[in-house]
């Protein structure tokens, strides 16, 4: 199965080619280890002419993406739950309730919302990084067993043993929750190997942030789902900042599009405040995996809070952020909603008091939550019950 | 029973198991086309196809998360470095990956997954292609480290490791490929892992050799009977979990101790199992716990350097008189 790819490239043709890359020709002999082409013999010149699409905001609608009006409502409720969720942690952290990291994914919540939307969860799986609230509330982790997790109780997700950085959730799809830059996505690129060997058809999305694209591990994951034709789509999550560090000063090219073209990999640029373009473009890009055709997504958002909660955000300026704040994706939705006649104010605001109580609830089902045991300390380390080694 | 080599062993342990279980395969650097770049996986390509047998391009770190992401979805990889120095590439896949996942998801997610290859020295290879990693390992909660010295221990433990629900990093030798042995054909013949194995009984002192090392300790006990010693030789096999009840056995008959670890010296698997002697059996130890190990340098290049560098049977020999006070 992974031998496809090896065959093919090895044979006497171009590179693939798709709708998208368009004309790539005479620079692209490549493998010729049982071909016909003498690799030495050169072209007259390397021409590279790829042409990606754009999802920009405001293009599609609803309709567009094929989902109902009450699906609607429902992707609005999903925002606002990861929305209101992050601003009470932000505030439980403060009362230190909440220790250790927490990074806040306030801003980008079209993203997860719209994969949610656009994939089938249970048989699709996505993996990120430590930015993980929104994700994990997006594919249907539950704001008690999130909240308790952050308080470090038995009742959270990963009964305390991971905090912020590590929600997981087997019976969603979602596989973390991850610390380490960059790291999971060769992790992410296994999940659609397992889910191409198994031919269950499922599809596995790594999202990382714009810093993890420095990472050797995104370089060595990215040839190898497409070297082998996973269904995989690597995401990048462009917020602009790696911590306080803006792209122009990490990355020789910023447009991280561009990055695809070295795998032989398609690629697009999506707008991530808004949420239909989003769903549109996981739509696309899902079905091309299912196909075993893995591609590079750049989503381009923003963090509204910092890096994490000691972060003094002298890096960029208030102006910034204000301009950045007018794009919401949440207030964006809320307004297509109203100006669609798909529901009203009133009852937009109702659904956001219905979605503070639940987190308000989550809090007192956290506070309420017993600490795990101590003896809880050497359980799942291993699949034996007999651990400790070191009695 | 019938005469393998250690390399034929290891194959044999994994076409056994893969032949009864379609979620294992084999992924790494020239396992497929090459045959494997000590042939440990000869001829598993046209048995298995290119869906089982996969070759990688030089991405340890790629091609680790690969496996782990593999297993967390209901796979059992094999994943094999050409040596286990190239494992450093993928650290940080084995660390904070491979062995933590299963603790940070709260049991959720399992990672069924075995690494395995040559490790430790091979001659004039020079300083990074010469580590002994299983102190590394072996110091990391959530995995399980496995070290045959023979290829019938290496089928049975193999086997057991495949089918091990936690990730088992498993070190082999290049050095010891072409060794001969006598190997179980029963079907299903599995070694438990953290059981040792007592090799040779001796009421005189104890040996603890695993590895390579562990043909050192035979040839030490060998010497020490001609001279009417009797060494008793303890295989630990697994490093982690290690066997220490086994060792503290045998010293409360021996009350001496020799561990040879190739291994460097500081925080080596010599410097854990002492500690553990000690505060298990301080009270039967009749002499101070001796250790040979590698010497506490990069392994040089030279051939006498290097000979130099490798623990000296010798050394071995000298250590267990001494313990025993007989020199």
């Amino acid at each position: 199965m992974p031998m496809a790819k090896q065959a093919r490239k090895t044979a006497a043709s171009p590179r693939k080619t798709t709708a998208s890359k368009a004309g790539a020709g005479s620079g692209s002999s490549t493998g010729t280890k049982n071909g016909t082409e003498n690799p030495n013999d050169l072209p007259a010149e390397i021409k590279i002419d790829i042409t990606f699409p754009v999802y920009a905001a405001g293009a599609y609608s609803h309709k567009d993406v094929g989902v109902d009006e009450d699906t609607v409502m429902s992707m609005y409720r999903n925002m606002l739950l990861q929305r209101r969720f992050e601003e009470r942690a932000a505030q439980m952290y403060g009362k230190q309730k909440i220790a250790g990291f927490l990074h806040l994914y306030i801003g980008q919540e079209a993203i997860s919302t719209g994969t949610a939307t656009a994939i089938n969860i249970g048989q699709d799986s996505v993996i990120t990084a430590y930015r993980d609230h929104g994700h994990g509330l997006a594919l249907g982790m539950t704001a008690n067993e999130c909240m308790a997790e952050l308080f470090g109780r038995i009742d959270g997700s990963s009964r305390g043993k991971g905090g912020s950085m590590h929600y997981f959730s087997k019976k969603h799809g979602f596989f973390g929750g991850h610390g380490i830059v960059g790291a999971h996505v060769p992790v992410g690129i296994g999940i659609a190997f397992a889910h191409k060997y198994k031919e269950d058809g499922g599809v596995s999305i790594s999202f990382f942030g714009d810093g993890a694209v420095g990472q050797g591990a995104i370089h060595e994951a990215s040839n190898l789902a497409s070297l082998y034709d996973l269904p995989a789509i690597l995401v990048v999550e462009n917020n602009q900042y790696a911590m306080g560090t803006a792209i122009h000063r990490a990355f020789a090219e910023t447009q991280f599009t561009h990055h695809a073209v070295g795998y032989d990999m398609t690629a697009a640029l999506v707008d991530g405040m808004d949420v239909f373009a989003v769903t549109k473009a996981m739509q696309d890009h899902a079905k091309l995996a299912r196909e075993g055709k893995p591609s590079m997504l750049e989503i381009r958002t923003y963090r509204y809070r910092g890096h994490s909660m000691s972060d003094p955000q002298k890096y960029r300026t208030k102006e910034e952020l204000e301009a950045k704040q007018n794009e919401d994706p949440i207030i964006r939705l809320k307004k297509y909603i109203i100006d669609n006649g798909i529901s009203g104010a009133d009852a937009l605001d109702a659904m956001d008091d219905e979605v503070k109580q639940e987190v308000l609830d989550s809090v007192d089902f956290a506070d309420n939550s017993p600490v795990p045991d101590l003896s809880t300390i050497y359980e799942d380390v291993y699949e034996e019950d007999d651990y400790p080694y070191l009695a | 029973m019938a005469e393998l080599q250690f390399r034929e062993a290891i194959r044999a342990a994994m076409v056994e198991e893969m032949e009864r279980d379609d979620r294992i395969f084999l992924i790494g650097e020239e396992v497929a086309e090459y045959n494997g770049a000590y042939k440990v996986s000869e001829g598993m390509l046209e048995q298995f196809g290119a869906k089982r047998i996969i070759d990688t391009p030089i991405s340890e770190n790629g091609f680790s998360g690969l496996g782990i992401g593999a297993a967390m979805n209901g796979l059992r990889p094999i994943v094999e470095f050409m040596t286990f120095n190239f494992s450093f590439v993928a650290i940080d896949q084995i660390i904070n990956n491979a062995a933590k996942i299963r603790y940070m998801s709260g049991g959720q997610f399992k990672v069924p997954i075995v690494f395995r290859g040559p490790n430790g020295a091979a001659g004039q290879l020079a300083a990074t292609h010469n580590t002994s990693t299983e102190s590394i390992y072996a110091t990391i909660p959530g995995l399980k480290v496995v070290c045959p010295s023979n290829p019938n221990d290496a089928k049975g433990l193999l086997k057991a490791s495949i089918r091990d629900e936690n990730p088992v990093v498993f070190l082999e030798s290049e050095v010891m490929y072409g060794l001969k042995g006598e190997v179980s054909d029963e079907e299903d013949y599995v070694l438990p892992l953290g059981k040792a194995h007592v090799v040779r009984e001796g009421e005189d002192v104890t040996i603890v050799a695993h590895g390579k090392s562990y043909w050192i300790a035979l040839k030490v006990a060998d010497r020490l009977k001609e001279e009417g010693y009797g060494a008793e030789v303890i295989d630990p096999r697994t490093i982690r979990p290690f066997d220490i009840e086994t060792v503290v056995e045998s010293i409360k008959k021996t009350n001496r101790c020799v561990i040879i670890d190739e291994s460097n010296p500081f925080a080596s698997i010599s410097s854990e199992i002492a500690f553990q002697i000690q505060e298990r059996a301080f009270d039967w130890l009749d002499a101070p716990i001796a250790r040979i190990t590698a010497k506490d340098v990069p392994a040089p290049y030279a051939k006498n350097l290097i000979d130099y560098y490798m623990p000296q049977e010798d050394d071995a020999y000298e250590a267990c008189k001494r313990v025993m006070y007989a020199d």
